[in-house]
This record gives structure tokens, sequence and C-alpha cells, in this order.
């Protein structure tokens, strides 16, 4: 039975891998831009909260209430006065600047929070679960989390496939100058993927950090896993994304299972796999470019 | 104006005044020992250490067009190459140097294969999650100390002489790194390399063969950067798993340095870690505060000043102190 648990949990895990890697994902999906402070800005939305929760006394749903949309306007203007001057450039210079941003979170963070690590009360939510049967129950947190991943999927393939502005990122994801030929204006488009980018991950960081306790250098492992679901899944699929952080979870639970040190090894060798047998992923499209 | 009136040269006066004035630098460098303190001495090794870094990540990033964010791995398996040859296996010191960067050549090969199958920005973290598991695997083996490291044995050495002969292996490292980097930009590989950095296509429809080139390279970066790894332990002797593999102190002030002083140029990564280093002594009791500050610059030099400081002044003032171009003039 705790084989089974094991895998359950590790679903579980997998949307919140899912949800790390969306924004990852959008961002390089629309403007072939990666974003190596990804995990950082989730961590430094983990300490929004904190911060919102510890010292102005709110609800955890009031400080999402207020990290989110304030992680989406970040977002947005880091894309606009920031990262817009190397989209397109050669890779080099993405990987500097989005590097330089996270070594000044990181140590933003450590000046501001010391180096002791935190948590996030999630009050009773944190600790209720459904029990299934002795050996099994599921916490309605992990399960949330889940649903959020799969949620936060439907909702952006929905906006992709449906509306008017999802229809001007595929196309400017496709060829960039004929999308601006038709009237699309890139630069917006660039600023809203980088807002959602944003957003998702913020929201992910704030689960994770009622999961898990975090400190100013959490980040990096988060941009990791999250990179790691995009490559197993395959690059360009939503939904790739969301079975490769399945996939990702379920790895590492399995692995903590047989030896509580081997759970992150044991993800990284799926990966290291994946990677050397089949570099499309699972539902891939295209090689990274 | 016939052809034959014509030329091809490379140097120029001032590469030639350079390179003496360099010489003379070098043989000045090499008898700091017996003028210099010892503190001048570890400080230097350090500086020496990270220029090498530096010149091999400006030769893979620079010129090879493969951004790296796991060469922390390479500097970590030279170290951990002294652990195991000088404390399992019991061989020489200095021997074990070499053979621990050959060590590093040896995984760089495993590593390459399965890293080589991304590209651009996908290819930075696919090298930095090799890192991660690379430092993982060493943590979980008992043999080389574990999650706590060893310390590299020199029971029954002189500090004193040791300190000298590690400053000096620090200075040969240092300056073959600098030589190799610039031997190959103009060698036939070279030439290749920057080809294939400028128009991937073109270079390919004249034969050049991407995969090799840059898998020779990011071998012989391998080797440097294991050296660099080897000769820092050898003077600061205590291993730990998530020092040596650590991307904050090894890849990120590379990565700064080089693109401060100006990527793709060999005079680049001299200036970025001479610039890197009084800097460090300027805030010293501030780390957090001096990480944010290299952070910032990094960040506006790559959208800004796009060729960092050396190569804003070559541009500016043509000076090639390192000439890599040729050039065709009157006879």
């Amino acid at each position: 039975m705790s084989w089974v648990n094991a895998v359950v949990q590790g679903v579980l895990l997998g949307g919140l891998y899912a949800l790390f890697a969306t924004g990852l994902s959008l961002a390089f999906g629309v403007m072939r831009f990666v974003n190596l402070a990804h995990g950082d800005l989730a961590t430094f939305a983990a300490f929004m909260a904190f911060s919102l929760t510890r010292t102005h006394a709110v609800s955890i749903l009031v400080a999402l209430a207020i990290v989110l949309p304030a992680s989406f306007v970040v977002g947005y203007l880091l894309q606009r006065v920031v990262f817009d001057r190397v989209i397109g450039a050669d890779p080099a210079y993405q990987i500097v600047a989005t590097f330089g941003l996270a070594i000044i979170v990181e140590n933003a963070l450590l000046e501001k929070y010391t180096a002791d690590t935190r948590g996030l009360d999630f009050g009773k939510l944190a600790t209720s679960s459904i029990r299934i049967n002795d050996k099994m129950s599921i916490g309605w947190l992990p399960l949330l989390t889940f649903l959020c991943g799969v949620g936060v999927l439907v909702a952006l393939a929905l906006f992709l496939k449906r509306t008017r502005l999802g229809r001007a990122f595929r196309a400017t994801s496709d060829d960039p100058r004929a999308a601006q030929l038709m009237g699309i204006d890139n630069r917006r488009i660039y600023s809203v993927a980088l807002a959602i980018s944003l957003l998702t991950v913020a929201l992910a960081g704030v689960l994770d950090g009622a999961r898990r306790s975090f400190d100013p250098f959490a980040g990096p492992i988060q941009l990791i896993y999250a990179f790691e679901a995009v490559i197993i899944g395959g690059l360009g699929s939503l939904w790739g994304t969301l079975a490769g952080g399945i996939a990702l979870g379920v790895a590492q639970n399995v692995g903590a299972q047989i030896s509580p040190q081997w759970g992150p090894m044991i993800g990284h060798v799926v990966f290291m796999t994946v990677l050397a047998s089949r570099p499309t992923g699972m539902f891939g499209k295209a090689e990274a470019r | 104006m016939r052809t034959d009136d014509l030329r091809v040269v490379r140097g120029t006066t001032t590469s030639r005044v350079f390179a003496v004035v360099a010489l003379g630098v070098l043989v000045a460098a090499a008898f700091l020992p017996s003028w210099g303190e010892a503190s001048t001495q570890r400080k230097m090794i350090e500086l020496l250490v990270l220029l090498t870094l530096a010149e091999m990540w400006n030769l893979l990033a620079g010129f090879a067009g493969i951004v790296s964010v796991g060469q922390q791995a390479f500097v970590g398996f030279g170290a951990y190459g002294m652990i195991v040859f000088v404390n399992n296996l019991g061989w020489n010191l200095y021997v074990s140097v070499l053979v621990a960067a050959l060590g590093a050549v040896a995984l760089a090969v495993p590593i390459g294969l399965v890293a080589f199958r991304l590209r651009g920005s996908y290819f930075a973290i696919g090298t930095w999650v090799l890192a991660t598991l690379a430092s993982l695997v060493v943590t979980s083996i008992n043999q080389v100390g574990g999650g706590s490291g060893a310390s590299i044995k020199v029971a029954g050495t002189d500090p004193a002489t040791r300190l000298h002969a590690n400053y000096w292996i620090a200075l040969a490292v240092g300056a073959s790194a600098v030589l190799v980097a610039y031997g190959v930009l103009r060698s036939r590989l070279g030439l290749q390399m920057q080809a294939i950095r400028d128009n991937e296509a073109g270079a390919r429809s004249l034969g050049a063969n991407v995969y090799r080139t840059r898998f020779i390279i990011w071998l012989i970066a391998a080797f440097w950067t294991g050296l660099a790894g080897a000769t820092f332990y050898l003077n600061n002797l205590r291993v730990q798993p998530t020092a040596a593999f650590s991307v904050l102190s090894w890849t990120a002030p590379i990565i700064f340095i080089v693109v401060i002083g100006g990527i793709g140029t060999i005079e680049g990564p001299i200036v970025g870690t001479i610039l890197y280093y009084v800097f460090k002594d300027h805030f010293s009791e501030a780390q957090t505060k001096y990480f944010i500050a290299l952070g910032l610059l990094a960040l506006a030099v790559a959208l800004w000043l796009k060729r960092g400081i050396w190569g804003t002044l070559r541009e500016r003032f043509g000076v090639s102190l390192f000439p890599v171009r040729r050039r065709v003039v009157e006879r």
C-alpha cells in the first residue's frame, strides 16, 4: 500500500511541478525566452506572502489576492523595461541578464530575511486530509495544489485556443514578423506572457511554501524541477508539461520510498534518461532550440 | 595593385609591445614568492584560478556559442579528483592535480553527450541540472566523505614550500589557460568555432563540423576548469560537496567576470578578473551587497553594454592585445 501511496502523492506533487513549469513553458513558447530567475521569483512571492501574513496579520487568502496581481504587474513591467532588450538576441545575453536577476533576488532576500528557513501557515487546510484507509490519506492542501496546477493549465489552454489575445500569442510564437505585419503588438504580447508566467509561478511558490519550508536560496532547485518537467513532457506542449510534472513527482516519491536520500536523484535520473533516449520528451513537437 | 603587393598579418605594434610587457609581468610574477608576502600569494592563487575559469567559460560562451551554467561540476570533479587520488590512492599531490583534470575531461564526455541534445538557454539549465546531479552523487559516496566532505592529506610537507609550489602551479595554470584560449582561437578550430557562432548554417555548408568542434572546445574547457578546481583545493585543502559544486561560488562570479570584462575577447576575462578583485576587497565585509552589486552590473552590461568593458574599448580605439583577426596590408 505504501507504494500506491507514494504514487498517489507523487501525482499530486506533479501538479505543483506542472504549475512551476507552466510559466517557463509559456515564455519559451511565445518568445523563446528562458528566465533563469523563474524559481527565485517564486521564492520572492512566497516571502511576500510570508511578510503579509506575519507582519500585517492578514489571512493567506488575502495575501494571495495581493501577491498574485502584484506578480502579474511585476512580470509585465519586467518584460517591458528590462527583458525586451534581450528577446531575439544571442541566448548568452538572456542567460546573463536573467541569471543576474536571480543573484540579485536571492541576495536581496538574504539581506532582508536572513538565511533562516520560513514556512507559510495555511491553517487548518494544511493539516486536514481525506482518509482513504489505514495507510493512505490525501491531504486537502496537496489535492488543492494539484487542482490549481490542472486548473491553470486548462485555463491557459482555453485562453490560447479561444480568445483573440490567445490567437495573437500563437501567431507571435509561430512567426513574430508576420504577426507584427498583421497588426499585433509583439512587445505587448511578450509583456503579457511574462506577466502570466510570473502569476503562475508566484502561485506555485506560495503553495510550495505551505508544503515545505523555504529560504532565500530555494529558487534554483524550483527552476530545475520546472525545467525537468518541461523537458520530460516535451517542449511546446502544455499537456506534456502536466505529464512531465507528474512523471517527475512520481519518480521522486517512489525514489524516496526506496531510500529517503534517493528522492531527488531518481527524479534527475528519469530526466536524464528521457533526454538521452527521447530528447523531444513525451509529447514534444520540436527539439529545444 | 597586384595580389603580390599584399600580405596577411595578424600582429600589430601594440600587440608586439604588449607581448614583451606580458612576458616581463609573467617573469616578475614567477619570482613573487621571493618578494611577496604569503597572503599576496594566496590572493594571487585565487585570482589565477578565477582567471582560468573565466577564460574557459569565455571560450565556450563567447566563441563556441555554448553557454554553460554547470561549470561548477568540473571544479567539483577537480576537487574530488584530489581526494580520490591523494587520499584514497595515495598518489603524489602534484601528479594528482593533472590526473584530476583528466578525470574531469573523462566525465565531461558523458555529460556533454546528454547536454548537447539541448540548445541555447535549455543547454544552460541542462548543464545546471547535470552539475546538481553530479553533486548529489558525490554527496552519497561515503569513501570521499559523503555530505561533510574531506581534507586533502598533506601530512609531512612544509606549509611554506607547499604555498610556493601551489602558487607556481596556479601561475602555470592561469598563464596556460590564456595561451590555450588564444592558441585555439588562432587555429583552424578557432576559425570554425567563430564561423559557427556567427552563422551556423553558413559554417556547416562550408564543411565545418559543428558538433565535433563544439565538443572539442567543451572538453578543453573541462580540462582547464578541472585543473583550476584541483589547484584551488590543493591550496584550500578542505573539500566540501556543497562548496565545491556551488553555482554561486564558481559559475556566477565567472559569468559576471566575463560579461563585465567583455565576452568574446581574450582580454575581457583578464580585465574582469582584476575588476572583480578590486571590487571584492572593497566589499569584503558585505558579501550579500557585493553579489547584489555584481548582479546589477552584469544585468546592466547584458542590456546596454553588450560588448563589455574591453569589447567597447576595442571598438572605440581598435586596440587588440591578443590579435585573432587576419588583416590584409600592403607590402
